[in-house]
């Protein structure tokens, strides 16, 4: 069973393609990266997949949620309730303790009591190894512990898909290795389906089972796919140069 | 276990006595929502005393939420509790929220809504200290002062208050001269409208209200702008580049603010008695004998006293907005909070300092 379809998902900002007939599918239990060079469509990509941006063609299917075209906004949001999302930069809510930034969605969406919803919230926490942390304000605490954070929000609710946006930038090897670690815990003891988006060699290698690559110059007038597979098949036996180049730092002259 | 896909049906929660003890039994699916449906039963049941075995050979599927209950029914019984024909996934994931639950005891916030009482007068003192320094300084840092920033900072908070402090200014005239016209047409003085509005616009209404106009309007806009640069830590950049912040950032503000608002309380004055002659001409009464009546009774030492009242009072509110902007917090909503600090202070500094002069005044015989 698939969590994601895309099909010939296009889009463009006025006269400019940003990239055009992407199509992949996205097994569910699988830990699924989305990668390519700076301005190829990563982001606009994630945008599409988590119903931040409604694809100018093609069809996008969410656990089960079909999202076509600018209208599909009771699908977005329908979609929504059911994915988790780490943005790159944590985007916790600064008026709330750690602790009340994980609790928010269970305080919403369930009818956990109070000391339900600490319980649940502080177990978050403390698999991303924040649980001694759960007092700070997101301004006190350092640019990666709010990654981490943003991470156990993301996985309040056990979403069966998660979304997270580059979680090992910026991190050091010991707490990216961490990171690695949680989400193929949590993929193989829940189940959950993971989508990211990230630059970081090792840890594509290390946990993606799958990948697909966007470039910006896939065809004559914009982006699109240029590679999907394995990474370290794709590592060792792409004969495309962006591919070699993104894997085996060869750059194409 | 199967992988979790979107809804589910959900979790029952029953007790059954078995061979004289008290079992738990929890079927289904126990995730999130689930676990929000049963967790007051199960605490009440947990609470309960003698032993008790949780039953699990019916859950169908549990997330680390529902492991949560159950650690949490484990920590309101008093006894251990012994866990019955879990599938080796769930009592996996036990294991694993065990381990996540035990977390070393947390740090607290440091972080305070400010200092109060003796503290922040103390940094409010030190600050106006360091004003003055830098301004006697300047002849020796004139670098740092860019002359291009504070005719854009005389720019934004003159010449684009102009339209408003107008349009107010003509409608407190019209207003002001109305009011009192009314009642005092009773006792046929109404000629006498025109000497209360030139006196009251001069010495009190022009300055005062030119400098509420100010802190709204580029108090607030200088805290929010320097409240944004200490956030992304442009302010840092410039200590750590030997460049004095209050030189380069507070100076061309303070010094705009204080050339604009003398012109600005004028413009104000000018358009009141603009307002007030209107209404005088409805009544009758010629422009001529309306310039008579203002030039009699207001002074050369009303207008300039109001002139200067509005000089002091655009410094003070000038070194509040900046003092609230380099006072900025960390966090999205430490710029909003500087931003209200600065025009409430400005308003109060302005409305405190006019109560002194009105005394100064007093006491020169002004």
């Amino acid at each position: 069973m698939n969590a994601i379809e895309v099909t010939g998902v296009t889009q463009r900002f006025g006269d400019r393609i940003i990239f055009r007939d992407v199509s992949f599918s996205v097994t569910t239990g699988e830990v699924f990266v989305i990668l390519g060079g700076s301005g190829c469509g990563k982001s606009t990509l994630l945008n599409q997949l988590i119903g931040l941006l409604s694809p100018s063609a093609g069809t996008i299917s969410v656990l089960g949620h079909t999202i076509t075209g600018p209208s599909a906004t009771a699908e977005q949001h329908a979609m929504q309730r059911e994915i988790g999302v780490m943005f790159q930069s944590g985007a916790l809510f600064g008026s709330m303790t750690l602790l009340e930034n994980v609790m928010l969605p269970l305080e919403m969406f369930t009818d956990l009591p109070r000391d339900g919803r600490e319980a649940v919230a502080r177990m978050k926490l403390g698999l991303v190894g924040l649980g001694h942390a759960s007092a700070l304000m997101p301004a006190e605490i350092s640019g990666g512990m709010a990654k981490r954070a943003g991470i156990a929000r993301a996985m309040a609710m056990d979403p069966p898909l998660l979304f997270l946006d580059e979680p090992s930038a910026g991190l050091d090897p010991v707490t990216s290795a961490e990171i690695d670690r949680l989400i193929l815990s949590l993929r193989d003891d829940l189940g959950t389906t993971f989508v990211l988006v990230t630059h970081e060699l090792a840890s594509i290698l290390a946990i993606a089972d799958r990948c697909v690559m966007l470039d910006r110059n896939a065809f004559p007038d914009g982006g699109g796919v240029i590679a999907e597979g394995d990474p370290k098949q794709l590592r060792d036996e792409s004969t495309h140069p962006m591919v070699r180049a993104f894997f085996r730092r060869e750059i194409p002259q | 276990m199967t992988p979790p896909s979107g809804k589910r049906p959900g979790a029952t929660l029953k007790r059954e006595s078995r061979d004289g003890r008290a079992v738990l039994v929890i079927t289904g699916d126990l995730n999130a929502q689930a676990a929000g449906q049963i967790w007051r039963n199960a605490m009440r049941e947990a609470a309960k005393p003698g032993d008790l075995t949780l039953d699990l050979s019916a859950l169908t599927f549990c997330d680390m939420s529902g492991a949560a209950l159950l650690l949490a029914i484990e920590a309101a019984h008093a006894q251990p509790v012994p866990i019955e024909g879990a599938e080796q996934k769930i009592t996996a994931l036990l294991d694993k929220a065990r381990t996540s639950a035990k977390a070393p005891a947390g740090a607290a916030s440091t972080r305070t809504s400010g200092k109060g009482g003796l503290a922040a007068w103390g940094d409010a003192i030190a600050y106006l200290g360091e004003v003055l320094i830098a301004l006697l300084r300047l002849p020796m840092r004139r670098r740092m002062l860019r002359w291009q920033d504070l005719l854009s900072y005389a720019d934004q908070a003159g010449v684009r208050a102009i339209p408003l402090v107008l349009l107010l200014g003509y409608l407190m005239g019209l207003i002001l001269a109305f009011q009192s016209a009314v009642p005092m047409r009773r006792f046929g003085a109404d000629l006498f409208v025109a000497n209360l509005v030139a006196i009251s616009l001069l010495r009190e209404l022009g300055p005062l209200l030119s400098a509420i106009i100010l802190a709204g309007r580029t108090g607030s806009a200088f805290a929010a702008e320097i409240g944004s640069m200490k956030v992304n830590q442009e302010v840092d950049a410039l200590v750590t580049m030997s460049i004095d912040p209050v030189t380069m950032l507070v100076l061309p503000r303070l010094i705009a603010a204080m050339l604009v608002m003398p012109a600005l309380a004028l413009l104000l004055d000018i358009a009141g008695l603009a307002g007030m002659a209107t209404v005088m001409t409805a009544f009758g009464y010629p422009l001529v004998t309306i310039a008579h009546q203002v030039q009699q009774a207001a002074t050369p030492v009303d207008l300039f006293g109001g002139l200067f009242k509005g000089l002091c009072f655009g410094f003070a509110v000038a070194v509040i907005g900046c003092r609230s902007g380099l006072a900025t917090g960390v966090g999205p909503r430490a710029v909003g909070q500087a931003a209200t600090a600065a025009v409430v202070g400005g308003i109060v500094a302005t409305i405190f300092l006019d109560g002194l002069f009105a005394i100064l005044f007093y006491r020169v015989g002004l």
